[in-house]
């Protein structure tokens, strides 16, 4: 099975070159198609996973925490006691395969569109492949530096693809991007080797747990992961990179940045942070627990006096990471499963609102809320999408959104104690906030007089192939969360079990 | 006292000398230009081979048990990186040389000695081969600074002449510096092999080892002892720059280490590295200047560089091979400036690199691959385990503040490699660009190779660092 774990990685880095050598039309079909395979391939992972794994079935483990359905282990760099290993377990699955989904829609829809400004639509093709390979890297590494490489690797294809394809103010907004994450990634590199040293490996397998690192060293190797972690998730007061940077991308920019990108802070969080440095954790879970729950007001406060779409959408995922930050500060099999729901959920949801927000600043070029209006009646189809889409962010029951919010919310009541009950109630009027401000959206832009003569109001061909699966998603996930969750009981219990 | 010598550990000394001896005589018996350069590349070749054949033989030049020449791992490295430093040197100045910028032979020769002297670096065993060996690195380069003829007609400048005045007066400076300080060393503890070195307690000794400190901190342009760097590579040919900036430094770091390794300097040279990483830093992102850019990021990864060695010991290995990926890094940059500039120019402004990427994209990407190493970031493989180490072992040994303002500082520098790789791909479509080499000119191919090798070494390494890591151990 290790050939599999290979080749999710080798198909789309050597995409990448071969579409980055092509001419610019085949090489962005050549990138569709490359995504297109490595979806299937990240899908496949799901073979390896054997029977006592079960879907719904709860074992109690005895032996390792973490035990990887498919596991590949080569030494890399023994000088820095670096090993390639990869391997997928129920945390990162779910995650893996929006990632391979993620990027097949944005390869796929840059088949058919290219941002404006001149640029070859290939080398975009070919950076979306490269990004592609860093995220489900980082989602399967098992191994500390080889987490770090990975982490780093999304770095400047991301900035290159913001400063390339994207708005007016893109290279300022780019600028902060690359340097607010720099700074996270270089607290990680400290973190990592803080860990490593201490415990002579960096197997995620054998530190899992803790093993037996000083509570110093815990608390030490926390602060820098939750740090690091907090600035790529955002959490708020790290979070004023992203707002730029999505209101500044491109389309598949903002879809694989909010889709993916940010859930390798929350994912770094739980199997690194959490994972790693249970004590730490769990001495550093209140503050992380505030945090949160101030980046949920915080970010629908600021919501509700936005006036431009990008930038509004961008400031609700600021909300929306909180409540998974939220679920994975409680550290209950609750809360952290919520928070992998709420990871997903999040990235279906606001990868398909960026998609709409970006066909809207399409036709009618503009973002502002003050200037559309009446899209309900201009165009019919797309105001019924983002519709739908804006309810399933705010979290109605059934669709996807709901559950991580709701049992983040439950697991922090579960903790007990003023503390944690105050802020389960803050984080409540958090969501009622997020509702309000999605209403305020869909009064401003959908009804009402139609303030702009849309040139093209018809959805495409190709939205609705980028489009549909992630609405199938949002329905599929709100209707039966135990797609995402059942494979999670067991690894999560064993990660929360080190805390007792 | 009549010391047996071992010739064949000597052989790469030999061969370096040799390949400068060589030159000169081709060019005084009036060989034509190719037989000249051939010579000398073949002498680097052969330089190269010969220090991966006495690889691990045994030390020579012995009293007693104490060695002046120790074929250690890590010297066939170092004159490894040098021979083939070298190499790639002539290579890039061959456009120059083609155009009768600079006589060949004098040039070839020039560049041959220095060679030689970085060789002995790496191999030496005591104070005084160290030093001389770190003279015969610089005593040419005073010269090839300021090498260049101008073709009549061509605006002849000074510019050249006052680089090279600079670089003299502070490495005579410096060199005068760390000789009194070795003298004084001497004088207290009667040491000269550097295994012998210790601080100890006498105060004399303690001046010794802070004035061979401060003269080698010249040499590799720490802060505050840098002022002369910026003015000088930009001053000088481009290939000169880059040898300045990759083999030059390279002999410091080394000397550097051999000493400090034995001694207790761990606070001054920690105080150093910050000064020398954060000012470098600081002052690059204020550059307009591509070279200067340049001078200054290196004065900042010459801070990387000591940041280890405050460690003593356990930081050497990390040190050196820091270094090793950071010239083969430098390097490519440098080779890439060449490339994409017309014969004889200086490196300019940034701004006249707008739309590069448009004219030549492959030269473009090893420039943006140069860029991203030097900041420590992927697709610079190579860059990113360079910091890694470097972090690694000052973790390991306990200097985790120090780690953590390496890590600080490789943000300050990405904000500069950024916006000076952001430039190569800005700018409208199709609009020619000044400063560049006219599109016509075609690249000459030992250019071309340069950079290819450097590419290939540059991402190979970024692939398989162990293979560093393994050759240095």
């Amino acid at each position: 099975m290790s050939v599999l774990l290979v080749a999710v990685l080798a198909v789309p880095a050597a995409g990448a070159l071969i579409v980055a050598l092509m001419p610019d039309r085949a090489g962005r079909i050549t990138a569709a198609v490359v995504s297109a395979i490595t979806f299937v391939l990240t899908v496949l992972l799901v073979i390896p996973r054997s029977r006592d794994h079960g879907w719904f079935a709860y074992r109690p483990i005895e032996t390792a925490p973490v035990r990887p359905w498919a596991e590949l282990n080569v030494s890399w760099i023994p000088a820095l006691e670096v090993d390639f290993h990869l391997g997928v377990d129920g945390v990162s699955y779910p995650l893996i395969v929006l990632t391979g989904l993620l990027s097949l829609l944005c390869c796929g829809y840059t088949v058919r569109k290219v941002p404006a400004g001149g640029r070859s639509g290939r080398t975009l093709a070919a950076l979306l492949l490269v990004i592609e390979v860093g995220i489900l890297g980082t989602f399967l590494a098992l191994d500390l530096v080889l987490f770090f490489v990975f982490f780093e690797v999304v770095l400047l294809p991301m900035y290159a693809v913001i400063a390339g394809w994207g708005g007016p103010e893109r290279r300022p907004a780019a600028r902060k991007f690359v340097l607010y994450t720099l700074f996270g990634s270089v607290l990680l590199l400290l973190g990592v080797f803080t860990v490593v040293v201490a415990a002579g490996t960096g197997d995620l397998l054998a530190l899992a747990g803790g093993l037996g690192l000083s509570r110093t060293t815990q608390q030490a190797a926390f602060v820098l992961f939750a740090v690091a972690f907090a600035v790529k998730a955002p959490l708020w007061p790290l979070h004023t990179w992203l707002p730029d940077a999505h209101t500044e991308a491109p389309t598949v920019g903002s879809v694989i940045l909010a889709g993916v990108l940010l859930k390798m802070g929350t994912y770094g969080l739980i199997r690194v942070g959490v994972g790693v440095a249970p004590r730490g954790a769990a001495w550093a879970a209140p503050v992380l627990a505030v945090l949160a729950v101030a980046a949920i007001i915080i970010g629908s406060l600021v919501c509700l006096r936005q006036t431009e779409l990008k930038r509004l959408i961008a400031y609700s995922s600021v909300g929306h990471m909180g409540f998974v930050l939220l679920g994975i500060a409680t550290l209950t099999v609750t809360g952290v499963q919520a928070a992998l729901i709420g990871n997903v959920a999040h990235g279906v949801i606001t990868g398909l609102l960026f998609f709409l927000a970006g066909a809207i600043k399409d036709r009618a070029h503009t973002g502002s809320l003050a200037e559309l209006g009446g899209l309900r009646e201009s165009a019919p189809r797309l105001a019924g999408v983002l519709g739908f889409a804006a309810i399933a962010s705010l979290g109605l029951p059934g669709l996807a959104g709901f559950w991580g919010e709701a049992f983040a919310v439950v697991a922090a009541v579960d903790r007990g104690g003023p503390l944690w009950i105050t802020l389960a109630a803050l984080a409540a009027v958090g969501g009622a906030l997020t509702a309000a401000y999605f209403m305020r959206l869909l009064r401003r832009v959908t009804h009402g007089p139609a303030l702009l003569e849309l040139p093209q109001p018809r959805v495409s061909r190709v939205e609705w192939m980028a489009w549909a699966p992630l609405i199938l998603l949002a329905l599929l996930i709100g209707l039966m969360p135990a797609l995402i969750t059942a494979t999670t009981s067991a690894p999560i219990s064993a990660l929360t079990e080190a805390l007792r | 006292m009549i010391q047996s010598v071992d010739h064949l550990a000597l052989l790469p000394l030999y061969v370096a000398a040799g390949t400068a001896v060589l030159i000169l005589v081709m060019d005084l018996l009036g060989g034509p230009r190719s037989s000249v350069v051939g010579s000398a590349v073949v002498g680097g070749v052969a330089t190269l081979v010969a220090a991966l054949l006495t690889r691990g033989a045994d030390p020579t030049f012995c009293t007693g048990t104490r060695c002046s020449w120790i074929p250690s791992p890590l010297a066939a490295v170092v004159a490894v990186l040098f021979a083939a430093l070298t190499v790639g040197v002539l290579a890039l100045s061959m456009p120059a040389l083609r155009l009768g910028a600079a006589p060949a032979g004098e040039f070839g020769f020039l560049l041959a000695c220095s060679m030689t002297g970085g060789v002995v670096i790496g191999y030496s065993g005591d104070l005084i081969a160290l030093i001389v060996g770190l003279e015969t690195l610089t005593l040419p380069l005073y010269v090839l600074v300021g090498l260049r003829r101008f073709a009549p007609g061509s605006p002849v400048t000074t510019t050249g002449a006052s680089a090279a005045v600079t670089f003299l007066l502070v490495s005579v400076i410096s060199t005068a510096i760390a000789l009194l300080g070795a003298g004084l060393l001497f004088a207290a503890t009667g040491a000269l092999h550097l295994a012998d070195l210790t601080t100890g307690t006498a105060p004399l000794a303690m001046v010794g080892v802070a004035l061979i400190v401060i003269g080698f901190g010249f040499k590799v342009a720490a802060v505050p002892l840098h002022a002369w760097a910026p003015t000088t590579y930009d001053g000088a040919p481009l290939p000169i720059a880059a040898y300045l900036s990759t083999a030059s430094k390279l002999g410091g770091v080394i000397a550097l280490a051999a000493v400090v390794q034995r001694v207790d300097a761990g606070l001054s040279l920690a105080v150093l590295a910050v000064l020398t990483m954060t000012v470098g830093n600081l002052v690059a992102l204020r550059q307009t200047r591509m070279v200067r850019l340049l001078a200054w990021s290196s004065v900042a990864q010459a801070g990387y560089i000591l940041a280890p060695l405050a460690a003593g010991a356990a930081g050497v290995a990390a040190a050196v091979a820091y270094a090793a990926f950071f010239v083969v890094l430098e390097f490519l940059a440098f080779a890439t400036l060449v490339a994409v500039r017309p014969p004889e120019a200086d490196g300019g402004e940034i701004a006249g690199y707008r739309g590069m990427a448009r004219r030549s994209p492959w030269w473009a990407a090893a420039l943006v691959l140069a860029f991203a190493g030097l900041a420590g970031l992927p697709p610079g493989l190579a860059g990113l385990f360079a910091k890694v180490v470097i972090v690694a072992a000052l973790i390991n040994t306990g200097w985790g503040w120090l780690a953590g303002v390496v890590a600080l500082n490789a943000v300050i520098a990405l904000a500069y490699y950024v916006r000076a790789a952001a430039i190569l791909y800005a700018g409208p479509v199709g609009i020619a660009v000044a400063d560049l080499r006219p599109a016509k000119q075609p690249v000459s191919w030992p250019v071309a190779a340069a950079i290819g090798t450097a590419a290939v070494v540059a991402v190979a390494l970024g692939f398989a660092p162990q293979f560093l890591f393994d050759a240095l151990s």
